[in-house]
């Protein structure tokens, strides 16, 4: 097999969460895929699109578009990223055809990280150890968005050593929602700690998430209440030893 | 972004006995929900709305046709369609009906069209007495409040501020027994359903092919709203429409079980005008008004007009999370939740709440369990493209607007982005601005020594 991957490691990634890219890239590679990394990619835009600065949005996923043109596959770190791709590039550009149109010829290549070992690679196993209890938080545009539910349960229960508890609020979200994390903190904060009191209860050490973002947030609020859990991406469980 | 939005919330999130009931009572509703809609209870339902999704759409799309053939029917049957531009058309209707009636008590059956047009003040204004008689709305009519949630207008409340409001109000010491309580409130508004002159309800739906208004209860009292006063108003918004009287069994098999976790609620009531000759009940005169108040605004946009599909469940503010933590009296206006966030705005007009469509994560969950399909985060995004970009949009956000500028422009550049990557690194000692309102509630994440980028590099 030698399928080329474009990684798209997305902006968090890349600036807060390096280790998240290096053990995707790390896994891929195992599998057997050229991996790529087109170092001209910068974020898909979201943050200005959710914020409603479409103009803004537009301008970068046209980069986006120009970056990526080529790719055979584009695989990225999250499932918010990948919607915005997928779900709503090709929105952004209503009055402009050939926009829409490289925009709607992207979407059916751009996988997020976990569907991607699971409906391209299908993938099983991945040499992976981790001796933990984890629990795994569901963020909301991978599961609503592009229905991402049953593949990274079945991917961590692959894990050698890993026990899989599930949290009653699997699906609630962790209140991150870009700027709305810091239009509106209190609320934010107050999703994140109920969310947390559900990840607690499962006893678990570790809860794992496809979406960095959600996983700062987590991280954060875990990290003020001095709380013992730590947050991982699935790509670190996998390419765990 | 407007103070009083945020203090309200505030309290709300600093008041713990409210969250816990505001919590606890959101998630009963959301379990019910969930479980009156299961595969094993309910397989259709995915296909029920789609069904009621469609209905809705070729209904709003055709509003003018609909409305023309509903009044045609409800004259037929002896009633009179009474046509609303707005909340003062509504109450001059009632008082000038009422004065030639010589009516004073008006007994109210629990609808949200006339909180929205503040009909009660408006009436008692007059010297009319209004009294609410679905119980939760009674009980926050003692309290001088508005509804909390659009279907338990109670939510906020436990049995012991009940018992509270009634030693005040009706001066009966310190009952904390539920089904007292409810005993209590009935025997208060038997004798004014007794004694009303005027009954007014709202409307679940309108049914255009025979002229119908349904009502959907479970207590029984729009049923006595609408049969023992002489004259019954039913005040309705235009987009209560439905065509035909076999549209109505998709919105009931959805209705209750969203709202509710009901297969049907205890009454459901069709009622087709006045008493006729031979009949032993019912009113000696009806009035269907219908009311504008802004509906007709959203019909012109396409992108938007959903919004007018909502059967008003409340499904869409049980499982909201934002909800869940700030509740009903946050919202601006009597519409809370998801369904509120997209429709106050475009009711009242955006410049009157131009934070409320920020006030989500987009998370989603309103969108998966609307029985009528709303795309709810989509509108929200609609709204705020419109908040930013729009005609009006506002000079305050001159710093945000460049903040985006500027994103844009190094997203755009990645030499550029690369190099401000090595300045992010420095974030952690930085207390401004959005770092600080994320440090009020977290932690900020440790900036790693080296971008990805840095890493792939050095990889080779």
């Amino acid at each position: 097999m030698s399928a080329r991957v474009s990684l798209f490691v997305t902006c968090v990634v890349d600036q807060v969460f390096p280790n998240v890219g290096m053990a995707m890239a790390g896994v891929l590679e195992r599998l057997g895929y050229a991996v790529d990394f087109p170092e001209a990619q910068t974020c898909c835009g979201q943050p200005a699109f959710n914020s409603g600065y479409r103009e803004d949005a537009r301008r970068v996923a046209r980069h986006f578009l120009d970056v990526f043109e080529g790719a055979d596959y584009i695989v990225a770190a999250s499932g918010s990223c990948t919607s915005m791709v997928s779900h709503h590039f090709a929105e952004l550009f209503p009055h402009d055809p050939v926009l829409r149109a490289r925009a709607e010829a992207m979407a059916p290549k751009t996988f997020e990280f976990s569907s991607f070992l699971t409906e391209v690679a299908q993938a099983e196993d991945f040499g992976a150890r981790f001796d933990q209890v984890v629990t795994y938080h569901d963020s909301c545009h991978a599961l609503r968005d592009l229905k991402i539910k049953e593949g990274p349960r079945r991917l961590l229960r692959g894990v050698a050593g890993l026990e899989l508890r599930e949290m009653d609020a699997a699906e609630e979200c962790c209140g991150f929602g870009g700027t709305f994390s810091v239009k509106f903190p209190g609320v934010s904060g107050g999703m994140a700690r109920t969310k947390i009191e559900s990840i607690l209860k499962t006893g678990a050490s570790t809860v794992v998430s496809i979406d960095s973002s959600c996983l700062m947030q987590l991280q954060g609020a875990i990290s003020r209440a001095g709380l013992p859990v730590r947050t991982m991406h699935l790509a670190e469980v996998l390419a765990s030893r | 972004m407007p103070t009083a939005f945020n203090e309200k919330i505030s309290q709300t999130l600093g008041n713990q006995k409210l969250q816990l009931a505001l919590y606890a009572g959101t998630g009963r509703l959301v379990e019910h929900r969930k479980h009156a809609v299961a595969e094993e209870r309910l397989p259709e339902y995915q296909e029920l709305r789609s069904h009621a999704n469609a209905l809705k759409k070729h209904t709003i799309e055709h509003l003018d046709h609909y409305l023309e053939q509903l009044e045609a029917n409800v004259q037929a049957h002896g009633g009179q369609v009474i046509w609303c531009r707005d909340a003062a058309e509504v109450s001059d209707f009632v008082l000038d009906l009422a004065k030639r009636r010589q009516a004073r008590l008006i007994v109210k059956s629990k609808s949200m069209t006339t909180e929205e047009i503040d009909l009660n003040e408006r009436l008692e204004h007059h010297g009319l007495e209004a009294v609410e008689t679905d119980l939760g709305e009674y009980i926050i009519q003692l309290r001088g409040e508005r509804p909390y949630h659009i279907v338990a207008p109670a939510l906020h409340l436990t049995r012991y501020d009940v018992a509270d409001i009634f030693q005040e109000k009706l001066g009966i010491p310190n009952e904390t027994v539920i089904e007292k309580q409810t005993m209590i409130a009935r025997s208060v508004l038997r004798e004014k359903f007794l004694a009303a002159d005027i009954g007014i309800t709202g409307a679940n739906f309108l049914i255009a092919d025979s002229g119908a208004v349904v009502l959907v209860e479970n207590e029984g009292n729009a049923r006595l709203t609408t049969t023992a006063p002489k004259i019954h108003i039913a005040v309705a918004g235009i987009e209560k429409i439905i065509p035909r009287a076999q549209d109505l069994g998709v919105f009931l098999k959805l209705l209750g079980r969203s709202a509710t976790g009901q297969p049907l609620t205890v009454y459901t009531s069709f009622l087709s005008g006045a008493r006729r000759e031979g009949e032993i009940d019912g009113p000696d005169e009806f009035y269907l008004v219908l009311l504008d108040n802004g509906r007709t605004k959203l019909l012109a946009d396409p992108d938007k007009r959903e919004s007018l599909y909502c059967i008003r469940c409340g499904a869409c503010l049980n499982i909201c999370p934002v909800y869940r933590k700030i509740g009903g009296h946050s919202f601006p206006w009597i519409y809370s939740g998801p369904i509120g966030a997209i429709i106050t705005p475009q009711f009242l007009g955006i410049q009157h709440t131009p934070a409320l469509p920020f006030a989500s994560s987009l998370c989603g969950a309103c969108a998966e369990v609307c029985p009528v399909k709303i795309d709810i985060p989509k509108v929200l995004l609609d709204l705020r493209a419109g908040v930013k970009e729009g005609p009006g949009k506002a000079k305050s956000d001159w710093l945000e607007r460049l903040g985006f500028h500027a994103f844009a422009w190094l997203m755009c550049h990645p030499k550029a982005y690369a190099l401000m990557g090595r300045f992010s690194r420095l974030a952690p000692l930085l207390n401004i601005g959005p770092l600080r309102a994320w440090r009020s509630q977290r932690d900020l994440p440790a900036m790693p020594a080296k971008s990805f980028r840095q890493l792939w590099k050095e990889r080779g």
